[in-house]
């Protein structure tokens, strides 16, 4: 096919919106890796590709190329593939699937400002098209610590892999951290769309490609029995909680001076809040989306006295689950003077009419008591009881309970009278589990947002200017902390320092234990 | 956990599968749908496999409908039902009851079936083999959404097409066309790189594949162009042809799990078309519950005298 008989309006007759069998394949295109040797590579994308060509959602002739300072040949590339997706595919290993994918694997030896290897790049994309048809379609992903972004991009624009040949596309694909602060995030993306349209520059956020994220907005704007409470005349706060068990392992280099507010609540926080208190999109397509997430992460406003409505935090060694485990500030790598956040609580307010006076409390942290996220709505006391006290002594606040990970699923809390003569109203929960309803194997965040990236289908990214939007929110709470005090020290294994219990027992709350 | 209960009812099978979940400790369940498999005791082995993978997907609770034929006159007269329900790790991820009738009852297997339906749940009943000529009208098929027949378990595929093509109402499915959903995508894929108009086409198959004349009934009623049919010796769908302008489109598939496609003016490709297991093709069936109109258009074949011509 020239590009000059390209027809826009051509509609494939074997399609239909009827035929709702047939998956959604991704055009002829094709994926460039660099950084193709990291963990996240091997652990995460090559397998996702896989995946998907197992489920049979990738083009015929879809073409894999990878990008790395090694001495490989394309052979030791798709044995290193192998090896990964035999460890870590979640679909069945099947020859025939790996036959079709490793014809299209080439690999690039060099460094980011080899010339020649990208030289090489461009000949290898152009092969392809011809060998393979990829059809000069092909998303770039930036596997690689942000500070060799520049050089990745200006050595694509270069060499004219950023251009689209007419009829094709080129997309960029990055991944956090978008910057420090407002200014380095800036920077980062006026870079980036230097030489790429805003439009096809996908930032992932693998928390977004979770079912159970997605989940929210199908939760809040399919059903009818949700919304009308989820306001301000029945939601008395809402806690969004990111805790992971482990400590920062061997990323002492990245992790030091950024910490926990900055590599979690900035992005997958406030986008969980985002979509949690968001008004109802005009329709599910990005732009909708963005709307109405922008209009939420601008109307969040900081708490005034910012010393007692933030915690931040740093774990001390202790014993965590039956393990002796050392502290923060004794691990390889780490400054012993260091004041990073391993913890880190904020409350937001959303000043809007449906949330006004609805504290989000968003906490997040290293070395807690397990790992899990979940989003809880918290609901106010019935205005009035008929039970006498001690009927309802038992009773808490009903709550709405979305677990985005580990056990997706969603649980909903409510009092119910205790079998017996007496009326007594205890807790009682109802749960709804992903696994149990639907499939054992629902697709891994990353098969779903790379296949969004070929497909074009940017709902599930986050735009520029949610990223900005974020870190004017966190850069005010960061400078507040680089000047006032030192990090408050909590147990590994415990549910973060005491002052995030005060600053919740200031407001006359406290905090779930997930 | 296994409970065998002979010559009962409905009633004390629930009672049943309520003791069942309790003494496994999960009293409630996410099941989403009741699956009614109706077959003979020589293919319900193979059956509840395939239904029990198939929950992993979706959870289900699964009644298996056993019509048996005693072998003496005294016991044929004698009408009666047996059950073996089991919870937990017998049944995949949901529940299954082997429901076993003789004499008399086996005429009314609906009266046993309807009061074990999941509440509000979709029912999708399962003939993995003698399904009736018009199963909408059944008694078993008419508690369904959905009704699941096999044109490759029978003696004439291509003379019972035609009889699925007569009764077909809404909600009918056939394995033979799920069958082609990996061949449809791919020949779908093919045509988003070719981008242009089919003049021509031909489906090559063993002789007598449902699945084959399907095919071809899809192809001519998307794509307004005759197709050949063309026998060759199997196995099932060997190779499919679409004649374009600058030349063929074709996926072939000689045998076993690899095809190629080769495109007009494009070098070859290795493509991975696996003969799917029946446990995979169930999954696959009960992912979408409404009615399937693109099968009834390929079923009846007429919707290329419907539709104005293409472009």
């Amino acid at each position: 096919m020239t590009s000059s008989d390209w027809d826009w309006d051509w509609d494939n007759p074997l399609r239909d919106a009827r035929d709702r069998r047939l998956p959604r394949i991704a055009g002829p295109s094709g994926l460039v890796i660099f950084g193709v040797t990291g963990d996240l590579s091997r652990k995460k994308l090559m397998p996702a590709v896989y995946d998907l060509a197992n489920r049979g959602m990738l083009p015929p002739g879809f073409s894999l190329v990878g990008f790395a300072r090694r001495d490989w040949e394309d052979e030791d590339f798709a044995q290193i593939v192998h090896d990964s997706v035999r460890e870590q595919a979640r679909t069945e290993f099947r020859e025939e699937v790996w036959q079709q994918l490793s014809e299209g694997m080439r690999f690039i030896p060099g460094d980011f400002d080899d010339d020649t290897a990208f030289d090489r790049l461009r000949q290898t994309v152009e092969e392809l098209d011809k060998a393979r048809g990829t059809s000069g379609n092909y998303a770039f992903y930036l596997s690689v610590p942000p500070k060799f972004f520049p050089k990745v991009v200006q050595q694509l624009k270069k060499h004219g892999l950023a251009d689209a040949p007419e009829g094709s596309w080129r997309r960029a694909v990055i991944e956090k951290p978008f910057g420090r602060d407002l200014t380095s995030a800036r920077e980062l993306n006026a870079i980036v769309h230097d030489v790429f349209d805003p439009e096809q520059v996908f930032r992932i956020d693998h928390y977004l490609g979770k079912e159970t994220v997605q989940n929210i907005l199908a939760l809040r704007f399919a059903n009818q029995m949700f919304e009308p409470i989820w306001n301000r005349s029945y939601v008395d706060h809402v806690q969004i909680t990111m805790a992971e068990d482990i400590g920062i392992g061997g990323r002492a280099g990245y992790y030091d001076g950024i910490g926990a507010a900055r590599d979690v609540i900035q992005n997958h926080l406030l986008q969980l809040m985002a979509l949690t208190a968001m008004e109802e999109p005009a329709a599910f397509d990005a732009a909708s989306l963005l709307t109405e997430k922008l209009k939420v992460l601008r109307a969040v406003k900081l708490p005034e006295d910012l010393g007692a409505h933030t915690v931040r935090g740093q774990y001390a060694g202790a014993w965590q689950g039956g393990e002796k485990v050392p502290g923060y500030l004794d691990e390889d790598g780490i400054d012993p003077e260091s004041r990073t956040d391993t913890y880190a609580a904020v409350r937001l307010n959303v000043d809007n009419r449906r949330w006004a006076g609805v504290p989000f409390y968003l906490r997040a942290g290293k070395r807690l008591g397990r790992r899990v996220t979940e989003i809880a709505v918290v609901f106010q006391r019935a205005p009035h009881s008929p039970f006498d006290s001690t009927a309802t002594e038992e009773l808490g606040q009903n709550a709405i309970v979305i677990r985005v990970q580990p056990d997706e699923g969603m649980t909903v809390r409510f009092g119910s009278k205790v079998p017996g003569t007496s009326m007594e109203i205890r807790d009682v929960t109802m749960d709804f589990a992903y696994g149990e309803s639907f499939t054992e194997s629902s697709p891994e965040a990353y098969e779903r947002l790379i296949l969004d990236v070929l497909l074009g289908d940017a709902n599930l990214f986050p735009r520029h200017q949610e990223v900005e939007e974020s870190w004017k929110i966190l850069d005010p709470i960061e400078e507040y902390w680089d000047t006032h005090g030192r990090p408050a020290r909590y147990a590994s294994g415990s549910w973060g320092p005491e002052e995030a219990d005060e600053m919740l027992a200031r407001d006359g709350r406290s905090w779930r234990r997930p | 956990m296994k409970i065998d209960l002979s010559d009962t009812t409905a009633s004390k099978i629930n009672k049943a599968l309520v003791q069942g979940r309790r003494a496994i400790g999960t009293p409630a369940v996410g099941m989403v749908l009741t699956m009614v498999i109706v077959t003979d005791e020589e293919n319900a082995y193979d059956a509840i496999k395939a239904a029990e993978e198939a929950s992993h997907e979706h959870p289900a609770r699964t009644l298996v409908v056993i019509k048996r034929h005693a072998r003496t006159p005294r016991d044929r007269t004698r009408s009666h039902l047996d059950a073996e329900v089991r919870v937990g790790a017998d049944a995949g991820t949901g529940e299954t009851v082997v429901l076993r009738m003789y004499g008399e009852v086996s005429d009314h297997a609906d009266s046993v079936v309807l009061p074990l339906l999941l509440p509000d749940a979709p029912v999708v009943v399962w003939w993995p083999v003698d399904a009736p000529e018009n199963p909408a009208k059944d008694p078993l098929g008419a508690l369904a959404q959905r009704r699941i027949t096999d044109l490759y378990a029978t003696e004439t595929p291509l003379a019972d097409l035609e009889v699925r093509a007569r009764s077909y109402a809404p909600g009918d499915t056939d394995l033979a066309w799920t069958r082609l959903t990996p061949w449809r995508s791919m020949l779908a894929a093919a045509l988003d790189q070719a981008r242009t108009q089919i003049i021509s086409g031909a489906v090559e198959a063993e002789a007598d594949n449902p699945a084959a004349e399907l095919l071809a009934r899809w192809l001519e009623a998307r794509l307004n162009v005759t197709i050949d049919r063309v026998v060759t010796a199997g196995p099932v769908v060997t190779a499919v042809r679409l004649g374009t302008a600058d030349g063929e489109i074709v996926i072939d598939r000689p045998e076993g799990p690899l095809a190629t496609l080769s495109l007009p003016g494009q070098p070859s490709r290795t493509l991975a078309l696996k003969v799917r297991t029946t446990s995979e093709l169930i999954a696959e069936e009960l992912r979408r519950l409404d009615q399937d109109e693109m099968y009834a258009i390929a079923l009846r074949g007429e919707a290329a005298k419907e539709t104005p011509s293409h472009v």
